[in-house]
């Protein structure tokens, strides 16, 4: 008999929750299991942004649309996470996430979460570093590509 | 490496060769296939031709063609000066003179049984081709083949049909900058898709080629996850002018590119990407 797994079971799984054991229960409660189909929005750019998403399944494009089209500055996959702007006032979407395939996501309630982090700040430590962690991640990516790393050279031998 | 007959010439001396076809390959940049008659250039991947166009000057490129194949003689070249831009205005049964092959080669043969991950750059990819296709020729001799490439956009990839081929046979992942909404591929760094993969430590080489600073950054990324530096090789770029290590024209420390180089194992100079202005 195959064990539907719960979601605090497939947070448990998560590398970015990891050694968060205590708090599961908690994070669990603001979660749900979530699907979209591709071309199918996650968060919008300039909208409340009340919540984040953990990727089981798919891959989602971070993009903005421009003059004449759309832009993708960034791809998450499976075990990435979706959406920071929960975290800090204005509490906005800055861009648009877009499944660029089948998705299956845990959805987390951000709002849920900014108030069960006001009242225990071990758990909101938890979260910032692991969220710090990861925009750090992202803003060395970024720093990156503005460098333009691929610029004119790798020909001459 | 070269022929008997190739070896008999005069390293300085320019030989005449007829370009044979010209294929536009992304903006700016386009491959030369050279006639060298029925029999290969014999070459070893990661070494590079000076190609002379009459009137303008000598630019150092690397081979871009297959060892094995008889009209390898190719190469890739973006247009970023006066000479790779009088080569571009070059057809088909126009001559071009080329000294070579020079310089050392990737560790092919150091790297049997070993696991092998390509981090290619841009037109890094380039001198990275001839590697490939020798490991594929002979893929029993290797472990787990990965190729990971990074361009600015979508219409930079390079070679995008053989890519596809070569996807069947190895792990093949692509990264862009930035996209429009039909790519399918992944967008950010080239170092972004060492998460999707894993590295076994101790039974992996690394072969690198791309502008220096994605090279530093690859470099790190990888020792990050374990690798030595003496696992690392990285093809370096520098102004060369005789290709003989007599002019001093592309020394790097106490190296010179043309002749230690264009390929060296990380540790060799590792000490020279934290110099600055080198």
């Amino acid at each position: 008999m195959v064990k539907i797994k719960n979601i605090k079971d497939l947070l448990a799984e998560t590398p970015f929750f990891e050694d968060m054991e205590d708090n599961l229960e908690l994070l669990s409660g603001c979660g749900t299991l979530v699907r979209f189909n591709e071309g199918e929005f996650l968060l919008k750019e300039g909208e409340k942004a009340n919540s984040f998403y953990l990727i089981r399944k798919g891959n989602v494009s971070i993009e903005s649309h421009i003059p004449g089209g759309t832009l993708s500055v960034s791809k998450v996959g499976a075990q990435g996470i979706v959406g920071y702007s929960w975290l800090f006032s204005p509490y906005r979407n800055q861009f648009d996430s877009r499944a660029t395939s089948n998705v299956e996501a845990i959805k987390l309630d951000g709002k849920c979460l900014r108030s069960k982090a006001q009242e225990d700040h071990e758990l909101g430590y938890q979260l910032m570093k692991r969220f710090a962690e990861l925009m750090l991640q992202r803003m060395q990516s970024t720093r990156r590509q503005m460098l333009d790393i691929y610029g004119e050279s790798g020909q001459a031998a | 490496m070269a022929t008997q007959t190739q070896s008999r010439r005069n390293p300085m001396e320019p030989v005449p060769y007829r370009i044979e076809q010209v294929i536009e390959e992304v903006p700016d940049c386009f491959t030369l296939t050279f006639d060298f008659g029925d029999a290969p250039f014999l070459f070893a991947p990661g070494q590079f031709n000076m190609l002379y166009v009459f009137g303008h000057g000598e630019v150092p490129i690397s081979m871009s063609g297959d060892p094995q194949s008889a009209k390898n003689l190719v190469h890739t070249i973006r247009n970023v000066g006066s000479v790779t831009a009088a080569l571009q205005k070059l057809k088909a049964g126009d001559m071009v003179g080329i000294r070579g092959p020079f310089g050392s080669c990737w560790p092919l043969e150091q790297t049997k049984g070993k696991d092998v991950l390509i981090m290619a750059g841009g037109l890094g990819l380039a001198p990275l081709r001839p590697a490939l296709y020798h490991i594929l020729a002979n893929r029993h001799d290797y472990g787990t083949i990965t190729l990971l490439y990074g361009t600015r956009t979508p219409n930079m990839v390079l070679y995008p049909q053989e890519l596809q081929d070569w996807g069947k046979k190895m792990d093949v992942m692509l990264t862009v900058d930035s996209a429009g909404q039909d790519w399918k591929g992944h967008v950010g760094v080239v170092t972004d898709l060492l998460n999707g993969i894993t590295i076994d430590q101790q039974n992996t080489t690394a072969l690198l080629c791309g502008p220096e600073i994605m090279m530093r950054f690859c470099a790190q990324a990888l020792q990050d996850e374990g690798l030595s530096p003496s696992q690392i090789y990285v093809s370096m770029e520098r102004n060369m002018k005789c290709a003989l290590g007599l002019c001093g024209r592309c020394q790097y420390g106490p190296h010179f590119i043309c002749k230690d180089g264009p390929v060296f194992s990380f540790d060799q100079v590792k000490r020279l990407f934290k110099v600055r202005e080198v």
